[in-house]
């Protein structure tokens, strides 16, 4: 076991540090988080200058488009990245993180040719439409129909909470082909056109104040058999494809990003009048931020170990769960510090005083989308209970 | 990169565990604590396996292998809750001759004690090392007047109070110090992690077959959370663990001081709140003598005291993430 950089992780890490070094300043500054379709212009500009540089789809087959870097490359790039303070995946979540790599795996290669090119390059902006009004945590139970019609399908139901679906051209949808058969076994994975005719998008604001995720209403809308990927029917199995990379390493810039934040609220604790010093001299801030530090450091060590294990195993993350509960606790704990350190300043979602508080107030807020997105923090314990435990089902 | 134990790695890790099972199991080590209850031949098969030496040089004796090496050994001593000066034998086997071999039993205590020092295992010790900023010293069993305390909360651990320390031989200087602390710390955490990950297998077992309401209560969604919860903490402590234990030896990649107390933090925090909700999940066997339940937490509230407290690695933390943001 080591943590030391091989000969060639090092010169990969040198040159990517050269890079951004040079990048990163030249980048404009952050668009409004609210501003969606700025944000995507942003998040596109960095996606371009990723794939002219070869850094796009870092953990994508060479073969399709990918740079086909090594589990460790791809960590070394995520690690650089969030020291560098360099934008993160943004828009592109869905597309870079589930999408395309579900494509790789499941779709045809007409499918691939066809979608892989727009992702790596940032043409192309992907949301998930998986969720139901009336299936969520039981995702299987999700009732949007589609009905094949000669050589398409014709889909109509609703989905919720689709992230970035106001900027979105492609979503992978979850629809039922068979109502009469099991839940697990009449879905079908689709590609949805998000320009296609019958959809409607309607946008719900977030408790951070942005319209980040909305509502999709389908009215008979169409799209080609060809747009589907895998079998009728079999899009149950494809779906936890998709879910499998979605939690695998799609949490960890996330994580290193919830570093930054710690690092920066330490910063502002410095400068923090508080009593006769700084809310730092407060001992029992400095140790809670102690605690939240070492579990930070631990989660990337536990990264490390899922991907050492997943490079030996073939199974990335296998402590996905695990790793997803921890980190959803930890950001709640951390955004817990920041609001003793900013105390009145909470009261402003807007910077106060010059001082980044409102960083601090989103990365308190954003502690529940990661307990809450992509499987909630009790899911992921039935999980660990039953399928890592060996607990009995609870029916 | 590679965080992941090889098939060596984990052989090594089984025989310990196989040992410890057959050689210390816990009906046999509860009564290590009494007077004359400590089980010399068994030490010394212990040592045979190599156990004190694995990152001794072989010229030295030892098994030439990393400290990560040890620290996986004293992951799976935690889980089979060997009894013993493990960590003053480990510390110790280049340095005191006899230690290595499992024939010379140390104890272990840090300087300035403060009115009185609680020293574990002395009562069956050969010889008393002395760690201080200065370095170690060897101090004779002899020239030191000890109290047995009667009743030491965890009865596989026997505990003396001392009251004065007198100076000793110098064996070591203040960096063979130093580093016997970091690797006392890192130890003593990977046994945490044994530790928590065998209270839970425990619970879980029990939680498989105990019935109420007409089905296991492993099927209860409340105990299945708290169960999932220290598996969760077991997994994030063993990470840090086996992350600190590859710094001590590249010491390049972060800082060795954080990384350690990182893992002392998630280890003993994992041992003591999986030991707790293993006393839970056993319902009113749980708080009785005969279960081990109890075993694992006394253990892990010996364990987490050593070298150096929580809140002070708390404290070196938050100062180090301050400097270096
Ligand atoms: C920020 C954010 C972004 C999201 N983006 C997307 C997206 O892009 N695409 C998409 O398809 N979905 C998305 N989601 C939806 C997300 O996956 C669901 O919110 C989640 O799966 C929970 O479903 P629900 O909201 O219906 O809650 P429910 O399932 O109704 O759960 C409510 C509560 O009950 C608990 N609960 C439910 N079942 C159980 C059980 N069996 N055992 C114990 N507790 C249980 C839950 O843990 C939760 O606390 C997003 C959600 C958030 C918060």
């Amino acid at each position: 076991m080591h943590l030391r950089d091989s000969d060639a992780d090092a010169a990969f890490r040198a040159d990517l540090h050269t890079w951004l070094d040079a990048i990163v300043p030249t980048l404009p500054p952050e668009p409004d988080p609210r501003d969606w379709p700025a944000r995507r212009i942003r998040d596109a500009q960095w996606q371009r200058l990723l794939f002219d540089a070869g850094y796009a789809g870092i953990n994508w087959p060479a073969a399709y488009g990918g740079r086909g870097a090594t589990p460790t490359e791809h960590l070394i790039f995520l690690e650089e990245a969030a020291a560098a303070h360099a934008p993160d995946v943004g828009v592109f979540f869905v597309a870079q993180m589930h999408a395309g790599l579900t494509l790789i795996a499941e779709g045809t290669p007409e499918q691939q040719a066809h979608h892989l090119p727009g992702i790596l390059n940032g043409d192309h902006v992907w949301c998930q439409g998986f969720s139901e009004p009336e299936a969520g945590s039981d995702l299987a139970s999700l009732r949007t129909r589609a009905m094949r019609d000669g050589d398409d399908y014709v889909i109509t139901g609703q989905k919720i909470w689709t992230s970035h679906a106001i900027v979105a051209d492609y979503c992978e949808m979850l629809v039922r082909t068979d109502p009469d058969s099991p839940k697990h076994k009449g879905i079908t994975w689709l590609i949805v056109p998000m320009d296609s005719p019958g959809i409607e998008v309607r946008p719900l604001v977030t408790a951070q104040g942005s319209a980040e995720f909305a509502e999709l209403f389908l009215d008979e809308v169409r799209v080609p058999v060809s747009n589907r990927v895998g079998d009728e029917n079999d899009g149950w199995r494809v779906a936890n494809v998709t879910l499998g990379f979605e939690r695998g390493t799609g949490f960890v810039s996330e994580m290193l990003d919830t570093t930054n934040v710690m690092n920066e609220l330490v910063g502002i604790a410095q400068r923090t009048p508080r009593g006769n010093g700084t809310a730092w001299d407060d001992i029992g801030i400095r140790r809670d931020i102690g605690y939240v530090a070492a579990e930070l450091d631990a989660l990337w060590a536990f990264t490390k170990r899922n991907v050492s294990q997943g490079a030996k195993s073939g199974i990335a993350m296998g402590n996905g769960s695990a790793f997803k509960v921890a980190y959803g606790s930890v950001v709640h704990r951390l955004g817990d510090i920041a609001l003793r350190v900013l105390d009145r300043s909470s009261l402003s979602f807007d910077d106060v005083n010059g001082e980044p508080t409102a960083a601090q107030l989103h990365g308190k807020l954003k502690g529940f989308a990661v307990s809450l997105g992509g499987g909630t923090s009790q899911i992921q314990q039935n999980i660990i209970a039953e399928r890592v435990l060996g607990l009995p089902r609870e029916r | 990169m590679d965080l992941d134990p090889n098939d060596d790695q984990r052989a090594l890790q089984e025989m310990i565990s196989r040992f410890a099972a057959d050689r210390f199991p816990s009906d046999v080590t509860r009564t290590f604590g009494d007077v004359g209850g400590f089980d010399r031949s068994a030490w010394r098969e212990l040592a045979e396996l190599g156990t004190f030496g694995i990152a001794l040089p072989e010229s030295a004796g030892g098994v030439g292998l990393g400290t990560i090496e040890s620290v996986l050994v004293h992951e799976s001593l935690g889980a089979g809750l060997v009894p013993g000066p493990l960590l003053a034998a480990t510390l110790s086997a280049g340095l005191v001759p006899g230690v290595l071999e499992g024939d010379v039993i140390p104890a272990i205590v840090t300087r300035p004690i403060h009115q009185v020092a609680l020293v574990e295992h002395f009562q069956n010790s050969d010889v008393l090392l002395v760690i201080d900023d200065m370095g170690i010293e060897r101090v004779e069993i002899a020239a030191i007047d000890g109290q047995i305390v009667e009743h030491p909360t965890d009865p596989t651990t026997p505990v003396t109070v001392i009251r004065e320390l007198p100076r000793g031989e110098q064996i070591g200087d203040a960096h063979l110090a130093l580093a016997w602390r970091r690797l006392g710390s890192v130890l003593a955490s990977a046994q945490l992690v044994g530790n928590s990950e065998a209270s839970t297998s425990l619970a879980v077992g029990y939680a498989k077959e105990r019935e109420q309401f007409g089905r296991a209560i492993g099927s209860f969604q409340a105990i299945k959370h708290m169960l999932a919860e220290s598996f969760t903490r077991t997994e994030v402590a063993r990470s840090s663990v086996w992350a600190a234990g590859v710094t001590i030896d590249e010491p390049e990649v972060a800082d060795v001081d954080r990384a350690i107390a990182g893992a002392r933090l998630m280890a003993a925090r994992a041992a003591t709140e999986n030991a707790k909700t293993g006393v839970q999940v056993h319902g009113g066997m749980g708080f009785t003598w005969e279960v081990d339940a109890h075993l694992y937490l006394k253990r892990a509230w010996i364990l987490e005291t050593l070298f150096g407290n929580l809140d002070e690695d708390a404290d070196l933390i938050a100062l180090h993430v301050a400097a270096s943001r």
